[in-house]
């Protein structure tokens, strides 16, 4: 038990050293040439400290989680390759040379595989955490091969290489790096049609795992298109700005419609990953879109919306995860319909839940409101100022983000209100007890961030100077802050300003103004407790209480096309149909992406496969043959050139 | 910022005594369209000082949720009152947040009400938040549609600046971008204060109700707050739309005089909406929930048309 304490003490350590570092060199000091070929420069010291800070909170929370493991789990296996994941993720956000950024990448998905299967005597996480492996294989030999296209092109393997060299590359060369690229790093962004590794692999590994997964490794596809698209390539063009943007559009509605109908409470949480990564695909898109056009200040504003929601969903989606994680651990089930209560129990774990729920939800006045509103600023200003039929994508983009806002804020609802409120709808739901001191520590940290980076948004902004500055090379903070700082404003003088810290305060002194008037009027009026109503049946119980399936059915019907539902009633009857004895209800989602897509590639590729194996004698003869063959093919091939 | 508080103070007693009239207009309109008496205008009112008065019960299973969101609901109701322009241009909290703020602290209401009726237990709490987000939700493009068409008019989401062009420009209701906006944000209106034929407010029918159904458990104070909330955004939704597509007699300034003209022009221009409203309720039935979608759809081509129509007249 030593040795653990020690262990994650160690971790712990680690994070706070990595913390401190970041923090020291960060984000004012710009552009700092690390020895060898880290390079430190504002967008890796961006996500390093998005890195950092969550990596904090997480080891924090590992603490208490991990004691949960202790007896029967090897822990330092854990403690090894979670060390190692975070080592290879900050080597993938600092490389400056491709070789180095292949191997750290690898090292990454190779660590993240070892702990997506940590639990690995369940069958279903051995297979997530393969499918995770192949994913990411697939999106890796994008990678390789775009950075040796590019290499070869270039003439060199450093990022610096790269970025002397872009003005050279015709429009073909960069159009087929960008896609190759694009791919690749979207992958492991969690882009629609390539997410499925996504809601596999969360769900099973542990939840500090799933939360720096999520808050983290995703985000590292976000930074390679990021990095690809501002500094190996010049401007890209218009069509791959768009297609940045529909990608995200798709992500971010399919991505919630899924979680929307998902009643396992870390799928419904992956999904809603995919989700936000559309979103800040939508801000990226949104930005290469303007950067082509040349409106420095408006791609500003959408690079800014981006960048922040990358770091604010890093810190509500962890949040969520750690009290997912801790609901899990008090009930021992991951079903949303088992739950239910638990807010008596874990009042804490509860809070936390909440304020990581509104802030996904982009509800002022938290943080994600504050980055969903500058992306909202940023589409809106597209229209004014692109030509052609370009500007209808800007409205259309933005009514499908509040429509994603708002079945987000359902898809939440269904997950706080089900899962924590009303009675508990199972045994181990009413034997559930708070949790740890150490993950309430972790959890707290991470909602008291949520908060502050909402309200504290307009004092936030000078730290994402250095990065426009960086990418597009304008200054922006000056421009979105208004009336001595107080409002976070649009960029341009009349656009729209607000101010979520001045919005908390006025909201919590007209609850009070509300007090005063009940306290002033309510005199006779007594306050008692009583039964709901329960249509005159003998009780209340958990078999009254609307499900989670129930919460989600008129969306099911409505969005019924991309769903394609399938339901079993069967009802035994003696007398009558109308009196059953028992009735039988199954009801299932078609996964549209896995049987349209996966499965006939997956057939596909194990029948080329077979086709192949005709070559596969086992016969010592043929292979000799074989390398005969190759060798004088080679010789052929040397001694023509 | 002692004129703002003065301006805030001025603007929460207006939101606070027309917000429950409006609603008895309309009560009282639709009894009489419907060759019924009806309660006169001021019933809600007496309504609410009844509430005021009456004791409480809090059901056994409802937790601290329950008992925050009636101050939740009033509080982000009221504020989104302060913030949009009634009966001068300029808004008195409008610095704070523009129409986006608007729409989604409107939402954080919705939010909490939401989770009030599930945690209560009661199957139709749940029944109704289930119906209320999705109604709300496939309402939201629509919204956003429409009033980003308005918001292009004025290039800005700041609800004074939008107030103020307008009132600069020459009246353009017949223009078909703003006509067709204007119908969407209508459809929107119904929607969201739940009148027919979305959802009923004077039903408590257990399979029809929807907004009925989340709060069914309150009584007493509570429920007092929550009916004024709904007043209230009811209010704010109806000002928005009359404010923004007739922006006539919005005064320039807030003096005594300027206010008082405001005043009577803004109840004139409420009138007129609220009659359109009760012609609407009484002259449909209400829908089956899932044909709902059917007509968000609706509102959402007639946004885009509207702001396809920007560009192209």
């Amino acid at each position: 038990m030593a040795s653990l304490g020690a262990l994650l003490e160690g971790i712990a350590s680690l994070a706070v050293i990595l913390d401190a570092r970041e923090t020291f060199i960060a984000i004012p000091s710009g552009l700092a040439l690390v020895q060898y070929t880290f390079r430190l420069d504002p967008i890796a010291c961006y996500f390093n400290l998005a890195l950092a800070v969550v990596t904090l909170a997480i080891s924090i929370y590992s603490f208490g989680y991990l004691d949960g493991f202790a007896p029967q789990k090897p822990l330092g296996v854990f403690c090894f390759f979670y060390a190692l994941l975070l080592i290879s993720l900050t080597v993938v956000f600092t490389a400056a040379n491709a070789l180095l950024f292949l191997i750290a990448w690898e090292m990454m998905a190779v660590a993240a595989y070892f702990l997506v299967s940590f639990d690995h005597e369940k069958t279903e996480n051995r297979r997530a955490g393969l499918l995770f492996l192949v994913m990411s294989h697939v999106g890796t030999g994008a990678l390789i091969l775009a950075f040796l296209l590019l290499g070869t092109w270039a003439g060199g393997f450093d990022f610096a290489t790269f970025h002397l060299a872009r003005h050279s590359l015709t429009p073909l060369r960069q159009g087929t790096l960008f896609l190759l690229f694009f791919f690749g790093f979207g992958v492991k962004a969690g882009m629609v049609p390539v997410h499925i590794w996504l809601p596999a692999a969360h769900p099973a590994a542990p939840s500090n795992v799933s939360a720096l997964m999520s808050a983290i490794v995703i985000k590292t596809g976000i930074y390679g298109i990021i990095r690809v698209s501002f500094d190996f390539l010049e401007t890209p063009p218009l069509w791959a700005g768009l297609l940045v943007l529909f990608a995200g559009i798709a992500s971010a509605i399919l991505g919630v419609l899924y979680a929307l109908i998902e009643p396992d409470l870390k799928r419904m949480l992956a999904y809603s990953t995919i989700e936000n990564a559309g979103i800040i695909l939508m801000a990226l898109g949104a930005t290469l879109v303007f950067q082509s056009y040349g409106r420095p200040m408006l791609a500003g504003v959408a690079l800014i919306a981006c960048l922040f929601h990358i770091f604010n969903h890093a810190v509500f989606k962890a949040l969520l995860f750690l009290s997912a994680g801790a609901v899990v651990h008090a009930t021992g089930t991951r079903n949303m319909e088992r739950m239910g209560g638990l807010i008596r129990p874990m009042p804490l774990t509860a809070l936390c839940f909440l304020i990581g729920a509104i802030a996904i939800s982009g509800l002022p006045p938290l943080n994600g409101f504050v980055s969903e509103w500058l992306a909202y600023q940023a589409l809106l200003g597209g229209f004014g100022s692109t030509p052609s039929l370009t500007r209808m994508v800007f409205p259309v983009a933005g009514s499908l983000l509040a429509l994603t806002g708002a079945l987000a804020a359902a898809c939440f609802v269904r997950a706080f209100g089900i899962g924590f409120l009303a009675l508990p709808r199972s045994s181990q739901a009413t034997q559930a007890h708070e949790v740890h001191v150490s993950m309430l520590a972790g959890m707290g940290f991470l909602a008291a961030l949520c908060a502050g980076l909402g309200l504290g948004a307009n004092l936030l902004l000078p730290i994402f100077d250095p990065l426009t500055v960086a990418l597009l090379g304008v200054q922006m903070s000056g421009n979105l802050t208004m009336a001595g700082g107080i409002a976070l404003s649009s960029g341009s003088p009349r656009g729209g300003t607000v101010a979520p810290a001045a919005l908390a305060g006025l909201l919590v002194l007209l609850s009070l103004l509300a007090g005063v008037l009940l306290a002033t009027w309510w005199r006779r009026g007594r306050r008692v407790q009583g039964p709901t109503w329960d249509c005159g049946l003998p009780g209340l119980t958990e078999y009254n209480e609307y499900t989670a399936t129930a919460f989600s059915k008129p969306l099911r019907m409505i969005f019924a096309v991309l769903y394609q539902p399938r339901r079993e009633i069967l009802a035994e009857f003696e007398v009558s149909a109308y009196y059953p004895t028992s009735v039988r209800f199954e009801t299932e989602v078609d996964p549209a992406f896995e049987t349209h897509l996966y499965s006939p590639l997956k057939d596909w590729i194990i029948a080329r496969a077979n086709w192949l194996r005709t070559m596969q004698t086992g016969s010592i003869h043929a292979y000799l043959a074989y390398i005969f063959v190759t060798l004088i093919l080679l010789l052929l091939f040397g001694v023509r050139s | 910022m002692t004129e703002m508080l003065v301006k805030s103070g001025v603007q929460l007693v207006l939101l606070l005594l027309v917000a429950p009239l409006i609603s008895g207009i309309v009560k009282t309109l639709k009894a009489r369209l419907q060759t019924r008496r009806g309660p006169d205008v001021f019933q809600p009112y007496r309504d609410l000082f009844k509430l005021m008065r009456k004791g409480m019960v809090i059901p056994d299973t409802a937790s601290w949720i329950f008992s925050v969101t009636p101050y939740i609901v009033f509080a982000t109701a009221t504020l989104v009152g302060l913030m949009i322009p009634m009966t001068a241009t300029d808004a008195p909290l409008s610095l704070f947040g523009g129409v986006l703020a608007v729409v989604y602290l409107l939402a954080l209401g919705r939010f909490f009400l939401a989770l009030a009726g599930l945690d209560t237990g009661s199957s139709f709490g749940g029944l109704g938040s289930s119906r209320e987000m999705t109604i709300s939700a496939i309402a939201e493009p629509a919204m956003m549609l429409a009033i980003f068409t308005v918001a292009l008019g004025a290039n800005s989401t700041n609800l004074s600046e939008m107030a103020q062009a307008a009132v600069s420009q020459s009246w353009k209701f017949l223009e078909p971008s703003q006509m067709l906006a204007f119908a969407a944000l209508f459809v929107v209106l119904i929607a969201e204060t739940g009148r027919i034929p979305v959802d009923n407010q004077a039903t408590h029918l257990e399979l029809t109700m929807i907004h009925e159904a989340m709060i069914l458990e309150y009584s007493g104070p509570y429920l007092a707050l929550i009916e004024l909330g709904a007043w209230i955004k009811q209010l704010v939704l109806m000002t928005l739309l009359v404010n923004t597509f007739f922006p006539f007699g919005l005064s320039s300034d807030w003096t005594v005089a300027g206010l008082g003209m405001g005043l009577v022009v803004y109840l004139g221009k409420l009138l007129g909406l609220a009659c359109f409203i009760v012609m609407v309720e009484t002259t449909n039935a209400k829908m089956r929930l899932f044909r709902v979608p059917e007509l968000l759809a609706v509102a959402f081509i007639l946004g885009a048309l509207a702001l396809i129509s920007t560009f192209l007249f």
